[in-house]
């Protein structure tokens, strides 16, 4: 009896672990997709891609409901696909098409969906913490039991609005978690040359608890979330939740990553999440994942949208002249 | 008709304001418990209680970045920034995230903030809490720019910008806080974009807003006496403003003069300028003038600050310069 307990529990968990590991592949083959397609000149721009980080946006994501919001940064490609947003309307925004969610007016770094919480990747490094903080003020103010969540990456840390943000957040006690992507890199130099101090400090200087876990255990991290998750739900205020991470590609798409050393790149491989994750299966005693059929099936998934994307038209730019304001009157 | 102050205007527009939408929430430096810095907010945390009347720390950047995150959440928060001064802590909110959300994604959601801010000089406070910088919010779209002239327009404007769906810089004078003035009872709105005209005149029309169309008023006043008929439009919006109607007195005077006490390169009156160069070029029978602070900062000193200011005196030479 106890062992047949045993038994479905395990298989329930693999279950849920075969989930988290289909996410993470849209993430991942979303994004190489559209590395390729920058590659040949399709997506017009600057992409910033999260590839080796897919695990801190898939694992958050499991703890947070619709009605939870989030503002996420340049690279937030993951963010955007992990809450909810449709493959079909990402992929015409990043070709510029009048179909895209945002109708080709933001881009990769202004992928944003509020039907699903998700409030907008952004240009600015820091902003999206202030934009959480309102989103959170939102959220107690008028009574609703959601949370909101700031990604930003260890290279903000310097910016001046997180300090602030963090201070208000926890004066006012906000529904507020921070999540921070610690790849170690800031554009082109390791963050270590860049902060005078480690994030755990920072969050223990503002009285937030701070949690550190392995952000590319897509499990551990999805565990931590949920944990901290309920806790901010109960009112129990502001959580920073540090997640040490790998930037496989440069600072953006075509960054040929001089400044690198060829051993850190190698040693990537041995921590990219969809592996630690099929050591997770493989531990719960799931030998047979299969994983290419998986990616398969999410590489059909990830074709429909290209596709529908590419038969998608062009923004029409008088129509944008008439919504730079609400009543649409011509700018 | 009721008559009161300009403060007590924005304070009852505050009230009216939370009174009919419980979205409407204020947020700034000591708006709270202090009744905000100048007063503006008065009574207003013990009336709505401090889940709508949000005391901020000396933190202008993140309080204007969480009323951007909070309007696109469901909430109308009013944020008050204690001088203009200080809005250079607040550029990243205002230009790069309160006014691009609508546009940049797509039209899915709009950003129904307020930024209340007090600018202009003459009380002696200084370079860094005298300025009048509306013309750099003027200069980007998705912001709009509202600058009321007296308690019923401050009432008017700030009750319109508070229901209006897209991020609004409300900003007021400082020395026009004292101000008694009429206002209906109930007090009427005022619709965004609409300049009134607060004298009739048919030899020359001058623009203005905030405090400088009290100036203006003044040397309309002493202009009279010369016997030539000045027209004062009050523009009352900045962005959007009112081109139909400051076309349609230069129709009438052809003659233009436009003031402000803002520095004159650069600003809102060179707009104006070189649009009625453009729309109203076969109107006009002289050169449009402007008036405003010279190109320095304001000064301390109430000599010097005395200086700087737009004065009657400057408006009547530009009006004397427009008529040669």
């Amino acid at each position: 009896m106890r062992d047949r307990e045993l038994t479905e529990r395990r298989l329930d968990e693999a279950a849920e672990i075969t989930a988290l590991l289909r996410d993470l592949l849209i993430v991942r083959r979303a994004e190489e997709r559209l590395s390729a397609m920058f590659a040949d000149g399709e997506v017009p721009g600057f992409i910033h891609l999260s590839i080796g980080q897919e695990a801190v946006s898939v694992g958050v994501m499991r703890a947070l409901r619709v009605e939870d919001t989030l503002a996420s940064t340049h690279r937030g490609h993951g963010h955007a696909i992990a809450k909810g947003m449709p493959l079909e309307g990402f992929f015409s925004e990043l070709l510029a098409k009048n179909e895209g969610l945002c109708r080709g007016r933001g881009g990769s770094m202004h992928v944003a969906d509020m039907s699903v919480g998700m409030l907008g990747a952004n240009g600015i490094v820091g902003a999206g913490l202030s934009i959480a903080l309102g989103s959170a003020l939102a959220h107690k103010t008028l009574g609703r039991n959601a949370v909101a969540v700031a990604f930003f990456g260890d290279g903000a840390l310097a910016e001046g609005l997180v300090h602030e943000c963090m201070n208000l957040a926890a004066l006012w006690k906000l529904p507020l978690l921070f999540v921070c992507e610690n790849n170690g890199w800031g554009e082109f130099r390791p963050t270590s040359q860049q902060l005078a101090f480690a994030l755990g400090d920072l969050a223990s200087a503002y009285r937030i608890p701070h949690r550190i876990v392995d952000g590319n255990d897509v499990v551990a991290v999805a565990e931590a979330a949920e944990a901290v998750v309920r806790s901010i739900r109960k009112g129990e205020g502001p959580a920073v939740l540090e997640c040490m991470t790998v930037r496989v590609r440069g600072h953006f798409e075509g960054d040929a990553q001089k400044y690198r050393d060829q051993a850190e790149l190698d040693a990537m491989t041995e921590r990219d999440p969809i592996r630690v994750v099929c050591e997770r299966l493989a531990a719960c005693g799931v030998n047979d994942t299969d994983l290419d059929g998986l990616t398969r099936e999410v590489d059909a998934v990830i074709e429909a949208a290209v596709a529908a994307a590419r038969r998608g038209t062009d923004p029409d730019p008088v129509a944008a002249r008439h919504d730079v304001y609400t009543d649409g009157a011509a700018a | 008709m009721t008559e009161i102050r300009y403060l007590k205007a924005v304070n009852t527009a505050l009230s009216d304001a939370m009174d009919a939408d419980p979205s409407v929430v204020l947020m700034g430096e000591d708006v709270g418990e202090a009744g905000g810095p100048f007063g503006a907010s008065r009574g207003l945390l013990e009336r709505f209680g401090p889940s709508r009347v949000l005391d901020g720390p000396i933190s202008e950047a993140a309080l204007a970045g969480a009323a951007v995150g909070a309007a696109m959440s469901g909430l109308r928060p009013v944020v008050e920034i204690m001088f203009m001064d200080f809005t250079t802590l607040v550029m990243d909110a205002m230009v790069n995230q309160a006014a691009k959300v609508r546009f940049m994604f797509g039209g899915q959601t709009s950003v129904p903030m307020v930024l209340r801010t007090p600018h202009g000089g003459g009380l002696g406070a200084g370079p860094q809490h005298s300025q009048c910088l509306e013309a750099w919010f003027a200069h980007v779209p998705g912001l709009k720019v509202v600058c009321p002239s007296d308690p019923a327009s401050a009432y008017g404007l700030l009750r319109a910008a508070i229901a209006d769906p897209d991020p609004v810089v409300f900003v007021e004078n400082k020395a026009l806080y004292a101000m008694k003035g009429e206002i209906a009872d109930p007090p009427a709105p005022f619709a965004i974009g609409r300049a009134a005209i607060r004298r009739s005149g048919t030899d020359v029309t001058i623009v203005a807003y905030g405090a400088a169309v009290h100036t203006a008023g003044t040397a309309a006043d002493r202009l009279a006496e010369r016997g030539v008929s000045a027209e004062v439009v009050d523009l009352l919006s900045l962005q959007p403003w009112d081109e139909a109607t400051v076309l349609a007195s230069l129709s009438r005077t052809h003659r233009l003069v436009i003031v402000h006490e803002a520095v004159e390169a650069f600003g809102v009156g060179a707009e104006i300028a070189a649009r009625m160069a453009q729309v109203g070029f076969d109107e006009l029978d002289g050169p449009i003038m402007r008036v405003g602070a010279p190109f320095m900062p304001v000064p301390f000193s109430k000599g010097l600050e005395a200086a700087y200011m737009p004065s009657v005196d400057a408006v009547l030479q530009a009006v004397d310069k427009t008529l040669e």
